[in-house]
């Protein structure tokens, strides 16, 4: 079959120890590599970018840094709405205050800033743990949210208090407001999903990696080996955040365009990125692409086979959709609480061993 | 769907033939959610009076429209897929009914040319014209319905607001916050004080602000809320004896689902409204060519209700406009930009309204190049809550353009000069 290891010799740890190991795996990701960078962007238009590709791939960034902090390092958080926002509003504060910095700084800034908040909502975390890291987290939510519609100078004191993306360029190219082509904003996603996700892939897999799993592993039996809890759990929460808060960047300024707080970074943005990892698959960077490819897609999909094609009142299909997905949800966490990457797993090694299991 | 698409795939196969697409406009409804209470009526009057204007006239200028429906929940992100989704169709106008999702839209219309008629919600600066070419918000704007009631509070205190404490109970979002400049110029003028109280979205717990507002005893409430958190402010209302009358409502916070649930408790409540709700003689023709042909978008249950009433109006002033597109043209098939056209030459007259066979539903107004906004006039209306009905208070009132004008020129300019835009229409 395609999944064979006859043949797939390896002569040094380098190569036995890559992140594709068997060659089909491998090949098949440099295939979505080269669909994704040049075929994609020819073929797309506003609304393929707009309603699926740029949310997904934003998302995808979103749960891989939700995926850091619980997946590997098992800090439970529910304040990933939040810290989005402190991305998206540190993204805005820096392309209006300095209006001929470039896009890519202003997102990046916008990481460093949320990587700085998360770690100050990472300090709790030193003392507590499981649900009541959770709940504190929470508290970073609602007060982050309030924050931004309290404060006028985050939102400069616009009437609405809503921010908007100012137009800006990637190599002359506009990729925020309203001039924006859909290669070239699904192009910036793309960019910036995959090299977070190639830089996730191997600091998980590296010494501070490996301390974070230590400490979700086992905590005290981490320490007694010598791991800082101290060190491990603020870089994850660090590293998390700054994910966390690109996709916030990325998410008002190049897809949205303008939001409002409330609405766009609420609880429930937590709890959908939370569900993404969970159905995902924790700790797992696939998982994460997995998730909110699986929680993005979806409903688009549902509603456009059943009020497009089956021509169903939108209301009745807004309900079943809930309905639908909630009911997957609840499947997927008992018959596979790993997720969607623990069945790619189990379904590759079946593949390597068909047709003789054992 | 499969009756709609069957005359779209016969058009396809017989292309050589004159072109005879449907007007489209789509309808961003939202029928589920903390919103759907007012979602659900607006958008079946919306849809009632496309599918009226098809059976009873034909189609608008001999072509029928299309109303293609997508579920948006007021969440902004689905809004933006569903203008996605239906823009490509051959969309004529959009109306979100949501301030959240025309501040998405905005930027997206002015670059796919495509009007957007954001009436009585939505980013009050777009009436001016010269800075916002695809997007209309004619017959009212907020500043305007703030300035009604402000003006009305006059009236009814003697001339005079010296000395009194006005608060305002806002949806905290963008949709609630775009009063509040008015309110504070407002206040100045006239020298009242002004307290704001946020409810955050979607607002069913309101505990903590009536127990402020029973501490400070404010002379008049002003509410601009919308979905779940009219009911629950006017039950709280209620529920500390707050004197109904003294508790105003804005037009998105003055329908009878907001009221109801209180009872008679919510006797007295007063709201802006920006038609009249009166038994129109088109509510007759909806019910015979609409309703009873099984044709309705809903069940039908909502003819005559303010919000259904207003979801019609929105449809009537696109119809209106796409007919005056139609005659400055001289072409039945108008695309998008026609229409936008239209929708700038617009003149909604009494004679209008009352050969539409709905007189005086709303005041009469013009839209140019320059001037997208309308007269901006409201009424006021009172629940009776015996009667069950809306007693209109007042006719037609005009908004203060001595505050409102500068206070747009203002906002306008700063976008202008933020998104590069050069003023237009000289």
């Amino acid at each position: 079959m395609f999944y064979r290891e006859a043949g797939d010799f390896k002569t040094s740890y380098r190569d036995d120890s890559q992140t594709f190991p068997i060659g089909f795996d491998r090949y098949r990701y440099y295939a979505v590599l080269v669909l994704a960078f040049a075929v994609v962007p020819f073929a797309i238009d506003d609304y393929w970018a707009s309603a699926i590709f740029v949310p997904f791939l934003i998302y995808a960034i979103a749960a891989i840094g939700l995926n850091i902090l619980v997946g590997y390092c098992g800090q439970l958080s529910l304040g990933t709405g939040g810290f989005m926002a402190v991305g998206a509003y540190a993204c805005y504060k820096l392309m209006t205050a300095f209006p001929d910095l470039n896009i890519v700084f202003c997102i990046l800034g916008g990481g460093l800033v949320t990587a700085a908040v998360g770690v100050l909502f990472g300090l709790p975390s030193l003392r507590i743990k499981g649900f009541y890291l959770a709940v504190a987290t929470l508290a970073a939510q609602f007060f982050l949210v309030w924050l931004f519609n309290k404060v006028p100078w985050f939102y400069n004191h616009s009437a609405s208090g809503q921010i908007s993306a100012p137009a800006r360029t990637v190599f002359g190219q506009p990729v925020t407001g309203a001039g924006v082509e859909a290669w070239a904003q699904y192009m910036i996603c793309l960019v910036f999903a995959v090299v977070l996700a190639w830089a996730a892939r191997n600091l998980t897999r590296g010494t501070v990696g490996r301390s974070w799993m230590a400490i979700r592993d086992m905590d005290i039996a981490a320490e007694i080996i010598g791991v800082n809890p101290l060190k491990a759990k603020l870089t994850a929460f660090a590293v998390s955040s700054f994910y966390i808060g690109i996709a916030g960047a990325l998410f008002f300024a190049v897809y949205l365009g303008a939001v409002e707080v409330g609405e766009a970074f609420g609880i429930q943005k937590s709890f959908l990125i939370l569900f993404m990892i969970i159905i995902g698959g924790l700790g797992s960077i696939f998982g994460s692409f997995a998730g909110a490819a699986f929680l993005v897609l979806l409903p688009v999909l549902l509603k456009n086979v059943l009020v497009g094609t089956l021509g169903w009142p939108t209301d009745l299909t807004a309900h079943v959709q809930l309905m639908i997905l909630g009911a997957l949800i609840i499947g997927f966490l008992i018959a596979e609480p790993h997720g969607l990457a623990q069945l790619w797993r189990v379904g590759k090694e079946k593949l390597r061993l068909w047709p003789f299991p054992h | 769907m499969t009756n709609r698409l069957a005359p779209l795939a016969l058009g396809v196969l017989l292309a050589a033939g004159p072109a005879a697409a449907d007007l489209v406009f789509p309808d961003l409804s939202y029928r589920t959610g903390p919103f759907a209470a007012g979602g659900v009526p607006f958008s079946d009057g919306y849809q009632d009076y496309f599918t009226l204007v098809n059976e009873r006239d034909g189609g608008i200028g001999g072509v029928k429209a299309r109303v293609p429906e997508c579920e948006t929940a007021y969440n902004t992100e689905k809004g933006v897929e569903c203008y996605e989704a239906t823009k490509g169709d051959g969309a004529l106008i959009y109306q979100p009914l949501s301030t959240g999702i025309t501040y998405q839209l905005i930027p997206k219309v002015e670059a796919d040319h495509i009007p957007l008629h954001t009436m009585g919600y939505g980013r009050t600066s777009a009436a001016n014209g010269k800075v916002f070419e695809w997007v209309f918000n004619y017959p009212a704007n907020y500043w305007d319905g703030a300035s009604v009631i402000v003006k009305y509070l006059m009236d009814e205190n003697g001339g005079s607001l010296e000395g009194k404490k006005i608060t305002l109970l806002y949806h905290n979002s963008a949709y609630g916050k775009e009063p509040i400049p008015t309110l504070e110029a407002l206040s100045k003028k006239h020298g009242f004080k002004l307290t704001l109280i946020p409810v955050d979205s979607p607002g069913q717990s309101q505990k903590s602000q009536w127990l402020q507002i029973r501490r400070e005893r404010p002379d008049v409430v002003v509410m601009w809320g919308w979905g779940v958190m009219n009911q629950v402010a006017i039950q709280e209302a209620a529920n500390i004896n707050f004197p109904m009358d003294h508790f105003i409502g804005n037009w998105w916070a003055g329908a009878e689902h907001d009221v109801a649930p209180a009872g008679m408790a919510a006797d007295g409540y007063k709201a802006l409204n920006m038609n009249r709700v009166v038994d129109y003689p088109v509510f007759a023709d909806i019910r015979s060519h609409v309703i009873d042909k099984g044709l309705a978008a809903g069940d039908g249950s909502y003819v005559g209700s303010v919000l259904y009433t207003r979801g019609m109006y929105a449809a009537m002033l696109a119809v209106e406009a796409a007919k005056t597109a139609q005659e400055m043209t001289g072409t039945a098939q108008i695309d998008a930009a026609m229409m936008r056209d239209g929708m700038e030459h617009l003149e909604m007259t009494d004679a209008r309204m009352e050969a539409l066979g709905m007189p005086g539903i709303g005041p009469e107004f013009t839209v140019s190049c320059a001037d997208h906004g309308g007269s901006g006039m409201a009424i006021v209306q009172q629940w009776n809550a015996a009667e069950k009905t809306w007693v209109p208070l007042t006719d037609f009132i005009a908004p203060d353009a001595e505050v409102i004008a500068p206070l747009i020129e203002a906002d306008s300019t700063a976008f202008a000069a933020e998104n590069g835009i050069a003023p237009r229409c000289d």
